[in-house]
């Protein structure tokens, strides 16, 4: 089993925001988890994060229990994320919030700075190497050396896609990627993420675009209330009469 | 100008004018204030690290720096220690104490770091003040030795301690320079960005804080020991939170989060509050309206507004460019 999830739960004092959740994400499958707003798709991902520990349940991941370990240990086992705001380093140029990325996956420290050892170099080389290969990949390359405050909303969501990128993820959380852009700009990403899917990463996205959602996702659950209320495949989901009521109220998917 | 050329030419410029500086000013007086200026530009960069790099402003530091200059006293003067060891343990033990400090006070963030801190530097202050036998209370140290002489070099007078003091402070800038450009330096900016997703990119940001935090308490350390080596007299006023507030204003003058922000914020203020010593306490009637006005209109100092007015110009050359050749593209087309 690739990550299974079993009963997680989370309560906020008296708000149950993500209640006995079972789910299993498919490797190198687009998984996608829907739901109306306040349905606790964000906090599902802060619990797999490791942002905040949940309050019952368990997270398996290729059989090792990941459940409440911090979420630096997490992305070091090659999980990665987005936010639903972006926070970049806004004063800073492309390439060099994208640099830091691969920081992870190298070990020098600060004697290593001050001496300036071979090691630093090379690892700093392969640093360099990683952020202009994840730029290139997400279609930054002529961005690399313009300032974050100054690109489009759409740059900015593919750059922190970047960023996730270097971290060399095995799996990908993108929290609302297509959040605040226009269709178009939509479509771009859209490519985007079902390219990351052919290169092996498993992606796990959490949107509201169902457009985008029907056409890119393997397999889709929906979170209403905090409960899961159904899991299948996009045809299913459309179909769903339980999904109809509690997510579009009433009305059909497009 | 381009900032290469910049850096190539105003670096070694000023490098030349630090060294050639006692040679052309013989007044005693401006040599000792240069080389005072020189160790706060030391505590600076350590206060620059943490604050300005990492996003944890600390207002510990007056502590800290006085914790390096009571180490050095009490190493030198009661143990009668090898100077250069006491110096080096000074250090360690300003490191030691600024490690466990940094467990606890780096649980914290934003404001409640920084009223935190500003309570553990009036701690360690009383405690200076309150531990008689070790620090001498309110009397302080007297007769805290200079280095020890390097041949014919003696470092009782004001020419040699400058070098050796520009010489510390020069080590402490070409590390601060290496760190900053690191990947070290990056995680320490990347901590300042976001908390979350330093984390999030597997960034064990505890860990980083506190190497960051420690290495900026060495160098308040450093600073320190310098200081009461300089001074030969120190009384627990030197951990007394003005100070803390006089580097904090060093910094903001100069530019928070920029390398060469101490240096300019430090010499500028302490030569400009020396040419203001004839109003005694009134020139902060002088300096509070100055220090609001910059905080409104120039937020990031004097090196930090020069950095981003830079950045805005390349920033346009760029899209004037991309705009001629998609200018030129059009024209093709047709």
């Amino acid at each position: 089993m690739f990550l299974e999830i079993a009963g997680l739960t989370k309560r906020f004092g008296g708000l149950t925001a993500v209640d006995h959740v079972d789910f299993s994400v498919e490797e190198n499958k687009i998984n996608a988890i829907i739901g109306p707003n306040g349905a606790g798709k964000s906090t599902f991902f802060n619990l797999i994060s490791g942002f905040h520990p949940p309050t019952e349940g368990q997270i398996l991941y290729r059989g090792q229990d990941i459940t409440g370990m911090p979420s630096h240990k997490i992305a070091n086992l090659g999980f990665a994320r987005t936010f639903q705001t972006t926070h970049l380093f806004e004063q800073s140029t492309v390439f060099d919030n994208v640099m830091v990325g691969h920081r992870l996956r190298t070990k020098s420290t600060l004697v290593d700075a001050v001496f300036r050892t071979p090691r630093l170099k090379r690892e700093e080389e392969k640093c360099k190497e990683k952020a202009l290969e994840v730029l290139e990949f997400t279609g930054l390359s002529h961005l690399a050396d313009r300032i974050t405050a100054n690109i489009s909303q759409e740059e900015k969501k593919r750059t922190a896609f970047a960023l996730a990128l270097a971290t060399d993820p095995v799996i990908l959380f993108l929290d609302e990627p297509a959040a605040g852009i226009n269709p178009d700009e939509t479509e771009g990403l859209t490519d985007l993420i079902k390219r990351i899917s052919t290169t092996g990463i498993t992606v796990c996205l959490i949107e509201h675009k169902m457009q985008m959602i029907m056409k890119l996702a393997d397999k889709i659950m929906v979170l209403n209330h905090g409960e899961k209320i159904a899991e299948g495949t996009p045809e299913e989901i459309q179909n769903n009469q339980e999904v109809i009521r509690a997510y579009l109220g009433g009305e059909a998917i497009a | 100008m381009n900032g290469a050329n910049i850096k190539k030419i105003l670096l070694p410029a000023v490098l030349l004018l630090s060294l050639l500086f006692p040679l052309v000013i013989q007044n005693e007086y401006y040599l000792h204030i240069m080389t005072l200026a020189f160790i706060w530009i030391i505590a600076v960069y350590g206060l620059n690290l943490i604050a300005g790099y990492t996003g944890y402003l600390s207002l510990a530091h007056a502590g800290f720096f006085a914790i390096g200059a009571y180490a050095i006293s009490v190493l030198t003067v009661k143990a009668e220690m090898n100077y250069w060891l006491a110096f080096l343990l000074s250090v360690l033990i300003t490191s030691i104490i600024g490690f466990f400090i940094g467990l606890i006070a780096l649980r914290t963030k934003e404001h409640y770091f920084a009223i935190y801190t500003l309570c553990v530097g009036y701690i360690i202050y009383l405690v200076i003040y309150k531990w008689e036998e070790l620090t001498g209370g309110v009397r302080g140290f007297i007769g805290i030795p200079a280095p020890p002489p390097i041949g014919s070099i003696s470092f009782d007078e004001t020419v040699p301690m400058y070098y050796l003091v520009l010489f510390f402070l020069i080590i402490g800038m070409v590390a601060m320079y290496r760190i900053v450009h690191s990947l070290s330096g990056r995680t320490y900016k990347a901590i300042r960005n976001s908390e979350d997703l330093a984390a999030s990119i597997g960034i064990s940001t505890m860990r980083n804080k506190l190497a960051a935090f420690v290495l900026s308490t060495a160098y308040a350390g450093v600073a320190g020991a310098l200081y009461a080596s300089l001074i030969r007299f120190i009384g627990p006023d030197i951990g007394y939170t003005n100070i803390i507030f006089d580097m904090l204003i060093y910094l903001l003058v100069g530019g928070i989060g920029t390398l060469s922000g101490p240096v300019i914020g430090t010499i500028l203020v302490v030569w400009v509050s020396q040419n203001l010593q004839f109003l005694q306490d009134y020139r902060m009637l002088i300096f509070g309206p100055l220090l609001t006005f910059l905080i409104i209109f120039y937020p990031k100092g004097i090196a930090g507004s020069f950095i981003q007015w830079r950045q805005k110009q390349k920033e346009k050359a760029i899209q004037k460019e991309s705009a001629q050749i998609q200018g030129r593209e059009a024209e093709t087309k047709i």
